[in-house]
């Protein structure tokens, strides 16, 4: 078994602000993340999955394959986009990146093709010091 | 408790099976399959797993560790095409996953008494990496 890891980037703004809570309670928990104009990042997606390395190609899973699933169900998606304003799923639900990235896990289930090889973890890079696992069953 | 050493080569390959045509090993490898090959600054991590000794603090000495390194894998493959100039891949396709195992055969050996070989990863451009865990 061996783990192959895929890199994306994609770019987009949030804001980090829950209606259920008033003005001083959201400052406190999100601090400059709940500016009213909502900022940006360069967010990158590791794509993990685990699979046998093919005895003829040497390959454990087919990049282009891949590449065109994730690029499909999540970048096509989010690069260049606020995620608050323009993405139903955001819509009541705050975009932290652990939200963000269960969401991302749904779609790629969702879109995952049967006998492809397992998705084992996505890794995403809000910025280069802070980083999420998300398992593929969150 | 894990520790992970980690070194570089640059070495050129080309992905591209005997067994597959043409038009087959295009479809699979894209660009990667050009005849005449193409380069990577690789990144190996190689992780052992152990517990520090009482006296010294220490897994395994990383001097070692480094120097099993240079000897079994960046010697051998630093400035290489991995293709015509290293085995197996005269006859396995040197793809980061068959690099990354064949990595890994070169260390296990060494590395089974005071920290064992845990894991072998493998950066071959900024995107794609792998890891093996024997």
């Amino acid at each position: 078994m061996i783990l192959v890891n895929r890199r994306y980037r994609f770019s987009a703004s949030h804001r980090l602000h829950v209606d259920a809570l008033d003005e001083a309670a959201n400052d406190e928990i999100f601090g400059k993340c709940n500016n009213p104009f909502g900022h940006g990042h360069n967010y990158e997606l590791e794509v993990t999955v685990h699979g046998e390395i093919d005895p003829v190609t040497g390959r454990a899973v087919q990049l282009d394959r891949l590449d065109e699933l994730v690029g499909r169900s999540v970048i096509d998606r989010y690069d260049h986009r606020y995620l608050n304003e323009e993405l139903p799923e955001f819509a009541q639900t705050v975009p932290t990146t652990e939200n963000l990235g269960k969401e991302i896990v749904r779609r790629l289930r969702a879109a995952w093709p049967s006998g492809f090889p397992h998705l084992e973890r996505i890794s995403i890079f809000e910025t280069p010091r802070n980083i999420f696992l998300i398992g593929p069953t969150e | 408790m894990l520790i992970t050493r980690k070194a570089e080569f640059s070495a050129s390959h080309v992905c591209r099976s005997a067994d597959l045509s043409d038009d087959e090993n295009e479809a699979i490898y894209g660009i990667a399959a050009n005849p005449h090959g193409h380069g990577h600054n690789y990144v190996v991590e190689v992780t052992i797993e152990g517990d520090p000794d009482p006296v010294t603090g220490m897994i395994r000495d990383l001097k070692e560790v480094k120097e099993l390194i240079r000897r079994e894998v960046i010697e051998p493959f630093d400035h290489r095409f991995l293709n015509k100039e290293v085995r197996p891949f005269d006859r396995v396709v040197p793809t980061a996953e068959n690099i990354a195992v064949e990595i890994w055969n070169r260390l296990e050996p060494h590395l089974r008494e005071g920290g064992r070989l845990f894991s072998v990863r493998l950066e071959e451009t900024a995107e794609l990496s792998v890891e093996y865990r024997g």
